[in-house]
């Protein structure tokens, strides 16, 4: 097998993993369904020694798989056609902290929360949060434009990129950006490969943007017993000039989920909850949490509190952070999608998820991030069960059909992948697909970069939703 | 060969791993940051809990033949269980890895307790004992022991080669308890699980932990036919002896009437609050439902605040590795610090990583020795930029285990490595000379 002498030889042999484990550890991600093993699993140390590893992949005809750590819910790091999976974890150093300029330069296997706590402790802040902070990397994250609780407020992963270094299919290097607030020389190429999933290129260095940190934060929760109550109340904070740090939701179903796992003594007649959190300078944080805190219950709230402390404030989260932890211990299989709708369209949206589920007989149950109408349907099914499988998936489409019909999305943070490239096209049309298609033809040729992700062999015929 | 050996494992795997705990994992990847192996070997997914899971089951469903990669796989485990606080769907890991030890063991030729005992026998004591020529005494006590622990547990005795029989009489033998003094009018009845190691290697914190809870008004019964806990049996994938031992321990305190079963061993402890999910019995769940931890009691019985009221001056740091079983399994770390930081004398100081596995985990440090020794490098960094003059445990394997490090990085005379009994038991009789 000459191209792995070859890989070995760029990256020393060490570094290039092929025992019958390693292949298996390195063939799923955290998406239900999706198995296959690579040939091989490599370890660069530097940009230029995957400049080499690409240009090996093109004379090989080799795929090769960027991967983080694997969190990764729509089977964007797969290795669904084989080829090389290409790993960070001898690219892990944060390089430089420029405190003038107020960013940070990384290499792209540095584990987001890492990343976080080195530079809070220096008094900044880099604000996209993913749920997966603890294990997810930055470079996954910037390959996925990766969200998180803070996007109403602070936006997510793109709005943080200054400058990348990417190696392209054919080999080459760019340097794309700059520490620079204003940069308009030419096309925005740096936007173009942020969430590019790893089908145009890898990129090898990050710069991003830092803001001062926040000098307070304060938490509140409210409960309503409609739903379209509290859509009215994510819909009048925003009216009311107000952008939260964060504006989380849940639904009956999942809180009904987290009493039973944890017997917080969540109110029994909620239909939603609405968690609360700004940050800022005290005297604002507080105003805007009592007006927030007011709104919802002149929506009708039954039960609001606000968080005298932290420990109060983590009290008031418990519920929250347990939703997906108490959700998954239901059933076998746990499928978290993140269908989006403008912010306004919230309730209409949790309205069309439920009669969805109930009319395929699924469980599926909402939690997500109400100030920016990201919101997460999660399926509690068994994927050993075809026939149920078969009534998940026809739920999900629904489910994609109707975000999009509220002028949503089928994917806020999560990504298209491999799972959800059927669906892309109901999303950017045809002329969407044709033009993306000519951009990865111009820049992959041979189609090395991740094949088979955000691209389908065929696009699923749309499902008609009838409302009512 | 090696295709029957292929069908043979994975029809072990169908026949004893169990599928519904398989399936409770979603791959997440929540656990990874919480595995020493994982970041020890430079995030090998290979050694992580999601990648020894994604094993299990294709082992299970035929997708990855058995070879010495997937067996190392699961061996490079430690078993410290940091995974399951950290697993968002409460996956079951413990229990997964000790079915898939079965099954490996039931299906291989030459069986893993045999291979154990030969790694102990040649790996462990002879290679060590070349390597460690020169040091103390205790480094050598601490394999013989480690031995006996595993000869007995096994009860491979007759695989050794006859020097290490000879060494296996010269250690202590375990000695009935002496009801000493009992208080006349008890607040609470306890029963004394004493453990084989505690009760051999370290009998002087067995007396203690007697003395300290009759101090504080408890009246501590130690019944008789009691057994070693099953643990390392268990983790070898020998279930049937530790379901044996289980119900010899259950026998043995049926009989008396009393509030908890307490033990000072982190590892016995996890296992035996178990025994109520490997017997599936009535009896081993109300045993189970009884245990507690020596820290835990010694905290409900008021030991911290009677410390605190001694207010002497600071003479040292002391610092607390968590036992993994004790803080993972068992979900108890604040009262072993509780009570060292109400200690009079001393200032309490957490050093970094202390729930992170200092790789004793058992025999692991004699089965893995290059990655036993990782951890514990970096675990002796942590305590670096503590410096220490106690670093307290909870659990025999890791308290051998902080001994060594202490050894091999000539810090003998500045520190010690205690069970958090003696230590308690040292500071209060000692500093304060009595509560």
């Amino acid at each position: 097998m000459e191209w792995l002498q070859e890989l070995q030889g760029i990256v020393g042999e060490p570094n290039v993993k092929t025992s019958r484990a390693q292949l298996a550890a390195y063939s799923y991600d955290a998406t239900a369904g999706f198995q296959s093993a690579p040939d091989a699993v490599v370890s660069p140390a530097s940009t230029e020694e995957i400049a080499e590893i690409m240009k090996l992949c093109g004379r090989f005809k080799k795929p090769l798989v960027p991967r983080g750590s694997g969190t990764n819910l729509a089977a964007g790091t797969v290795p669904t056609q084989g080829g090389i999976v290409l790993l960070f974890n001898r690219m892990n150093k944060i390089l430089e902290l420029d405190m003038a300029n107020l960013c940070v330069t990384v290499q792209p296997g540095v584990i987001t929360a890492d990343l976080a706590t080195f530079v809070e402790s220096n008094g900044l802040f880099y604000p996209p949060d993913p749920s997966s902070m603890k294990i997810s990397t930055i470079g996954g994250n910037v390959s996925e434009n990766s969200g998180g609780l803070r996007g109403l407020k602070y936006g997510v992963t793109k709005d943080y990129v200054m400058a990348l270094t990417a190696v392209l299919p054919n080999g080459q290097t760019i340097q794309t950006g700059g520490k620079l607030a204003k940069d308009v020389a030419g096309y925005d190429l740096k936007s173009l490969l942020v969430g590019a999933e790893g089908t145009l290129g890898v990129v090898t260095e990050i710069t991003l943007k830092l803001i001062p940190l926040p000098r307070t934060q304060k938490t509140g929760i409210a409960y309503f017993t409609s739903l379209e109550a509290a859509g009215a109340t994510v819909s009048e904070i925003i009216a009311a000039k107000i952008i939260p740090a964060t504006l989380e939701f849940m639904d009956r179903g999942t809180m009904d989920a987290v009493e039973q796992f944890m017997n917080l003594g969540l109110p029994e007649d909620a239909e939603a909850m609405l968690l609360m959190e700004q940050d800022g300078d005290e005297d604002a944080v507080e105003r805007d949490v009592n007006q927030m805190i007011a709104l919802a219950r002149a929506n009708g709230a039954t039960l609001t509190a606000v968080a005298r402390s932290t420990e109060e404030a983590q009290r008031l989260k418990a519920g929250r952070r347990a939703a997906l932890s108490a959700l998954s211990r239901k059933r076998p299989t746990t499928i978290l999608e993140d269908a989006t709708v403008p912010r306004s369209e919230l309730a209409k949206m949790v309205r069309a998820i439920e009669q969805i589920a109930k009319r395929n007989q699924v469980e599926i149950h909402t939690f997500g991030h109400a100030g920016d109408g990201n919101l997460h349907p999660t399926c509690l099914t068994d994927s050993r069960d075809l026939e149920e499988m078969a009534r998940v998936e026809q739920a999900f489409a629904e489910i994609f059909e109707a975000a999009i019909d509220l002028g949503g999305t089928i994917t806020g943070e999560h990504g298209v992948g491999e799972m959800k490239s059927p669906y892309l096209e109901w999303k950017i049309g045809p002329q969407g697909i044709e033009l993306m298609k000519v951009l990865k033809q111009a820049i992959d040729p041979d189609n090395i970069c991740n094949p088979g992700k955000l691209f389908a062999k065929s696009t699923k015929p749309r499902v008609v939703l009838h409302y009512g | 060969m090696a295709n029957l050996l292929e069908e043979r494992m994975q029809q072990s795997f169908i026949n004893h791993v169990d599928e519904n705990l398989l399936m409770d994992c979603m791959r997440c990847g929540f656990c990874l940051p919480a595995c020493p192996t994982y970041l020890i070997t430079d995030q090998d997914e290979v050694h992580s809990p999601r990648g020894r899971i994604a094993l299990m089951k294709a082992v299970r469903d035929g997708e990855v033949k058995w070879d010495g990669s997937v067996e190392e796989a699961f061996d490079v485990c430690l078993g410290c269980r940091a995974c399951e606080p950290a697993c968002p769907a409460g996956v079951q890991y413990g229990t997964l890895l000790e079915e898939t030890r079965y099954a490996v063991q039931q299906a291989k030729p030459i069986g893993l307790s045999e291979k154990l005992t030969r790694k102990v026998a040649f790996d462990g004591l002879f290679a060590n004992q070349q390597i460690m020529q020169g040091t103390v005494k205790l480094i050598q006590f601490y394999q013989t022991t480690g031995i006996q622990k595993v000869a007995r547990k096994i009860g491979f005795m007759e695989l050794f080669p006859k020097t290490l029989r000879d060494m296996e009489k010269v250690l202590p033998k375990i000695t009935s308890k002496k009801q000493s003094s009992s208080p006349s009018n008890p607040k609470i009845k306890v029963a004394f699980f004493t453990g084989c190691l505690m009760d051999t290697m370290f009998q002087q914190t067995n007396q203690r932990t007697i003395e300290l809870l009759e101090s504080l008004g408890a009246e501590v019964v130690v019944p008789k036919g009691q057994a070693c806990c099953g643990a390392l049996h268990g983790h070898s994938g020998e279930i049937p002896k530790a379901k044996r031992n289980a119900l010899q321990n259950i026998e043995a305190f049926q009989h008396t009437d009393y509030s908890y079963i307490v033990q000072n061993a982190g590892g016995c402890g996890a296992f035996l609050s178990e025994y109520g999910k490997l017997l599936a019995t009535d009896e081993a769940k109300r045993f189970s439902e009884k245990l507690i931890d020596i820290s835990s009691l010694l905290v409900q019985l008021g030991l911290t605040d009677k410390m605190a009221r001694h207010q002497v001056p600071v003479e040292g740091i002391v610092t607390y590795q968590d036992s993994c079983h004790l803080r993972n399994v068992n979900k108890v770390w604040l009262e072993p610090r509780a009570l060292l930081q109400a200690s009079p004398g001393w200032e309490f100081k957490e050093m970094p990583n202390a729930s992170g596995c200092c790789g004793s985990a058992g025999i692991y440090n004699i089965l893995q020795p290059e990655i036993a020794s990782q951890l514990l490098e970096q675990k002796m960094k942590g305590v670096r930029t503590v410096r220490p003059a106690r670093i307290v445990t909870t659990n025999p394997g890791c308290l051998l285990q902080m001994k060594v490090g202490i050894e091999r990085e000539g810090l003998t005379d500045e520190m010690e490595a205690v069970h958090i009994v003696d230590f308690v038991y040292e500071s209060i009789f000692q500093t304060t000379k009595g509560v």
